[in-house]
């Protein structure tokens, strides 16, 4: 684990870091992708190998030795994750596939047990298609309505709006805490207590948030949070979701099979386990959630706040830069943003851009980002965006708009 | 465009591509590609003429001309665009069954492959795939 002393420093967290010493065609990787997926920390790495080199067995119901080790080291991660989310129980931590696995798990047992025909679910204009169509397809099962809060140019909410969303048949809210496609921090206080005073549940996407500021859910206040492992430097396959017990207790299992089950009886009557088992059906990723531990205790290590901070710096001085290049127009100007910064070139196709810089060994993400809503409500086809994480460096800030000057040259 | 084969404009293409080693000159001379497409007549650029998977917009329509082929395209993006460009350039005017067996090896050879593996997101393989559907309807 890294020891940092104040300032951060970057070098020697890069140096933790394998795949950032690689080339790309012939060049050192520049990675701004960061939101799409984190390069994962050697700990991370090293403890998976060691995982499957020295503990691998199924868990929760071996009576040897490799077996009770494992299982150890499957609830030692949900406890090491319970920690890093701030949650009140071990209990309230459930291991998924990802953050989108962990919504539509909320969006099939919490519409099971609290939404009925015409219900509505307030969904916002900048959320991942992952926050987005797990809501549309419930709304479809059900009969419920979806309503959108929506953005304003800057790319961020439009809180004016909220009051004239939330009705008495509001049963949740889905909104992000920092947008994958703009970089924009939302104002969760203000919705979650708005929601909550209409007497409807909400959920966070957190997907965008763990990887770059402390997350304390208790302090957040929602209901439910998502969160993506491979987001925040662990492997991907695996995710949490954190919900309130006693919302979890009210709601049906999500998927059946092992391990979920109390007693499974014919043809009928079959009881299910306990918290946070009860929405683990099947052989869980056990090598991906103590490879998030790993990750975890790695973030831990440099410590969230500082994190936070060396963003900050690196993610401002991206704005700054790229706000001085002639011919760039940001994408989304938020008071308040994180991790990412999207933005076009007058006259050059995203995707012309991305490729070109792909040559300069520069990895952005070009597209409309899994958030169409917000392209269309924007009117453009798609974004260039820049995304950064623990690793990031202004050096990777300068050696962005250097290739954004080869790609101005090469399609002027 | 129609007093040669597939093979000799095939050749033709590879021979001004590798003049430019530099990937960067190689690049430039595939926007002058772009830019030197004759403009496809918007009407023709219908939802049915646009190649689905690509991550820009890209448009390819084929007109039966006795036994040929007359191909037009046109892309948002100009590397996608230059591509399509060549395909028009190497290809239109050919017989159909021409178009259909045509190999396309000239885009390997001049670097142009990693645009057309099946998960890439240009989905170019989609425009080869397009052309082949329309020489073989044809």
């Amino acid at each position: 684990m890294t020891t940092t002393t104040t300032p951060y420093d970057v070098a020697a967290v890069r140096a933790d870091v394998p795949i950032l010493s690689r080339t790309v065609h012939g060049k050192p990787l520049v990675y701004l992708d960061h939101a799409a997926t984190s390069q994962k920390p050697r700990a991370v790495i090293e403890r998976i190998t060691r995982y499957y080199e020295e503990e691998n067995a199924n868990v929760h119901r071996g009576v040897h030795t490799l077996s009770q080790e494992a299982t150890d080291a499957f609830e030692e991660a949900r406890r090491a994750v319970q920690r890093f989310l701030g949650a009140a129980s071990d209990r309230e931590i459930v291991f998924t596939r990802g953050a989108t696995e962990a919504i539509n798990l909320v969006a099939r047992s919490f519409g099971e047990a609290f939404v009925r025909a015409g219900d509505e679910i307030v969904v916002s204009e900048l959320e991942h298609h992952a926050n987005v169509v797990p809501w549309q397809l419930l709304a479809a099962r059900t009969g419920a309505v979806v309503r959108v809060l929506p953005m304003t140019d800057a790319g961020e909410l439009d809180l004016d709006a909220l009051p004239g969303l939330l009705t008495e048949r509001t049963r949740l809210v889905a909104v992000t805490h920092t947008s994958n496609a703009l970089g924009t921090v939302t104002p969760l206080r203000t919705i979650i207590d708005a929601a909550h005073a209409a007497g409807a549940c909400v959920l966070v996407d957190g997907a965008q948030a763990a990887p770059h500021a402390p997350v304390d859910v208790q302090a957040i206040g929602a209901d439910f949070l998502a969160v993506a492992g491979h987001k925040m430097g662990g492997p991907t396959g695996i995710g949490v979701l954190w919900g309130r017990e006693d919302l979890l207790e009210a709601m049906p299992p999500f998927l059946g099979g092992g391990d979920m089950i109390d007693r499974v009886r014919l043809p009928e009557g079959t009881t299910f386990n306990v918290l946070p088992h009860k929405f683990e059906a099947g052989t869980p990723h056990v090598a991906g959630a103590v490879g998030l531990h790993a990750a975890v205790d790695y973030l831990d290590g440099l410590g969230m706040e500082n994190v936070a901070a060396h963003e900050a710096d690196v993610v401002g001085y991206a704005v700054e830069r790229l706000s001085a290049v002639d011919g760039l127009r940001l994408v989304g100007t938020p008071r308040r943003r994180a991790g990412a910064v999207s933005f076009l070139l007058d006259g050059v196709h995203p995707y012309d851009t991305g490729t070109v810089l792909d040559r300069l060994g520069i990895a952005v993400r070009t597209g409309h980002h899994c958030a169409q809503p917000i392209m269309e409500r924007l009117g453009v086809p798609g974004t260039v965006r820049a995304s950064f994480g623990f690793y990031s460096s202004r050096d990777d800030v300068d050696a962005l708009v250097e290739g954004l000057a080869t790609v101005q040259r090469l399609f002027s | 465009m129609t007093d040669s084969d597939y093979p000799t404009r095939a050749a033709d293409v590879v021979a001004e591509a590798t003049m430019f080693d530099d990937w960067m000159d190689r690049y430039g001379w595939l926007i002058d590609q772009a830019r030197s497409l004759p403009p496809m007549d918007p009407a023709l650029k219908t939802d049915a003429a646009q190649v689905r998977g690509c991550q820009s917009r890209v448009w390819m329509h084929a007109t039966p001309v006795g036994e040929t082929l007359t191909l037009e395209a046109d892309a948002d993006a100009e590397i996608p665009k230059g591509i399509a460009a060549l395909l028009v350039r190497v290809l239109s005017g050919l017989p159909a069954r021409e178009i259909a067996s045509a190999d396309l090896a000239f885009l390997d050879e001049i670097g142009l492959r990693e645009h057309l593996s099946p998960k890439r997101a240009t989905g170019l393989d989609k425009m080869v795939e397009r052309i082949r559907t329309l020489a073989a309807g044809a």
